[in-house]
């Protein structure tokens, strides 16, 4: 399995996250999550389903709102800022959603048009189809441009979701469970996928998942989510090489089994 | 001290969870705040003129098959119907006035209503349903996009243009359905038809009419777009969402119809 390799990494923070808590109904999510993410660098947040990892980045785009806490993106307070602030931070953060989330009534092309031609009103029809073809073309899926997204395999799927994000040429990108349901290849695909994106586009990231196969593969850190809290944070290495009981399950059932 | 013995997550778990009658006022508020959403974002830019032609094309264009034939038949059954009756008072002559305001002041806008109700209630509750389950309502809001004025707005504007213009189109293909069947029966020509019929029609009428088919249209809109937006539990919160949109749409347009007669019989002296 090969290990992420290391790049260069500010100390600017792009998101800062103290005291998050979060809970539905009597059943509480998060319990005091502290969590930093540095400009340029990919942070793996792995836990168990159910933990809180998709609520985190859904708090972190203002889909969900906090309870207590305070959730900094790129400088600002997203449960504080109005609803039209908080449209414009979102044109800096894009979401890939763990289903895609493509508008299926919609062809590859009008999907990947869809958020363009509603944030950028003043580009022309010629420049609109250039953004188009130059994401897709990034995400290796050109062919499927006038395809519906039914027409679609799971890994495409996720692929033109991930280029419907970069079309707004994001400075932050979430990944919400990039390799679920997804064959062993078509994993390590979206992968490389992710640290292109990474390079080409100089994001920073967050990717939820509990593949460890590309925790080790994209992170640049590794934060694990338990009782609602990050109790461990580093390199995969130092994530893993610990006795706790917690965590080394995690470890034994993806590279023992 | 247990930082989570202080979180307001805590707190709640110690209030008790609303009753039935709180949770209908809660409901009610959440009705409300739509509402009041819709006419505080349908009317300001940027505007969805593109989205909003579509969705006239989709409810009109595409609602007139079904609309026709119905409003047809009824011309032609409520002639039928109503001839005897007038028959026996020597009243056969007064048929096109009868027609006329009958599928005017009620039966155009009704029929008119509730077909869309069921055809386009539900299926606007249903794509909107399908789309909030599968997070594609998720995805335009974190593409920076307001999915409630591309989405609702744009529904809801379409179905309270479209219906009142349908439902003057129920009663022209009405009175035709009328024609035929008087025209079968009686010596009248279809001039003296329409005459009779549009002199006994007054400004009132047309009026009360075109009200009741915005309020209907709207009602239509606002229900199915409430009930899709905010569905929830998978495939069965689609359903849910799609057969909502037609029960309490429909039951809406029948208590609209009761207040709203009462409200220009006022006006008629």
């Amino acid at each position: 399995m090969e290990q992420k390799k290391t790049t260069s990494i500010d100390q600017e923070k792009v998101i800062e996250v103290k005291g998050l808590y979060k809970s539905f109904g009597s059943y509480d999510v998060l319990k005091g999550v502290d969590l930093d993410l540095y400009k340029g660098e990919n942070l793996v947040v792995l836990g168990k389903s159910g933990t809180g990892k998709s609520v985190l980045i859904k708090i972190l785009v203002g889909l969900l709102s906090p309870d207590e806490g305070e959730v900094k993106v790129l400088g600002q307070h997203v449960d504080q800022i109005s609803y039209k602030e908080l449209l414009a931070l979102r044109l800096k953060v894009g979401f890939s959603f763990q289903n895609s989330a493509l508008y299926d009534s919609m062809t590859v092309r009008q999907n990947l048009e869809f958020p363009l031609v509603r944030n950028q009103r003043r580009l022309t029809k010629g420049e609109v189809n250039q953004a188009v073809e130059r994401v897709l073309d990034a995400v290796g899926l050109l062919q499927t441009i006038n395809q519906m997204p039914s027409e679609l395999s799971g890994g495409q799927r996720k692929r033109v979701g991930i280029a419907r994000t970069l079309i707004l040429q994001p400075e932050v990108m979430l990944y919400d469970e990039p390799t679920a349901g997804l064959d062993p290849i078509t994993c390590l695909e979206i992968n490389s996928l992710i640290n292109e994106v990474q390079e080409r586009f100089h994001t920073s990231s967050i990717v939820i998942t509990h593949d460890l196969t590309c925790a080790k593969a994209v992170g640049n850190r590794v934060a694990m989510l338990l009782d609602g809290k990050f109790e461990r944070q580093g390199t995969f290495d130092e994530v893993f090489n610990t006795s706790d009981e917690r965590v080394k399950p995690f470890y034994d059932y993806n590279f023992i089994q | 001290m247990d930082k989570t013995a202080e979180t307001p997550a805590h707190i709640r778990k110690e209030v008790k969870a609303p009753g039935k009658i709180s949770r209908m006022f809660l409901s009610f508020y959440d009705v409300c705040q739509f509402v009041t959403r819709f006419f505080k974002e349908g009317f300001l830019p940027p505007y969805e003129g593109k989205e909003l032609m579509r969705q006239c094309y989709d409810i009109g264009y595409r609602s007139l098959a079904l609309i026709s034939l119905t409003g047809f038949i009824t011309g032609i059954v409520f002639t039928k119907q109503s001839r005897p009756s007038l028959a026996e008072f020597g009243a056969t002559s007064w048929l096109p006035s009868l027609v006329g305001i009958a599928l005017l002041r009620t039966l155009a806008p009704l029929l008119t209503s509730l077909i869309a109700a069921g055809k386009v209630g539900s299926s606007i509750g249903a794509e909107l349903g399908s789309m909030r389950v599968t997070e594609q309502i998720d995805a335009m809001e974190v593409s920076a996009t307001n999915p409630f004025k591309f989405l609702v707005t744009t529904r809801v504007l379409a179905a309270t243009i479209t219906i009142p213009i349908l439902t003057f189109y129920t009663a022209m293909v009405g009175m035709l359905g009328a024609l035929l069947n008087v025209s079968l029966f009686e010596d009248t020509s279809a001039r003296a038809f329409f005459q009779m019929s549009l002199e006994s029609i007054t400004f009132l009428d047309i009026t009360a009419s075109t009200v009741k088919a915005i309020l209907f249209g709207f009602t239509i809109g606002i229900v199915g777009c409430y009930q899709g937006y905010n569905s929830s539990k998978g495939t069965e919160g689609v359903g849910k969402a799609a057969n909502s949109a037609v029960v309490i749409g429909m039951f809406l347009i029948f208590v609209e119809e009761i207040i709203s007669v009462q409200f220009f019989s006022l006006f008629r002296t």
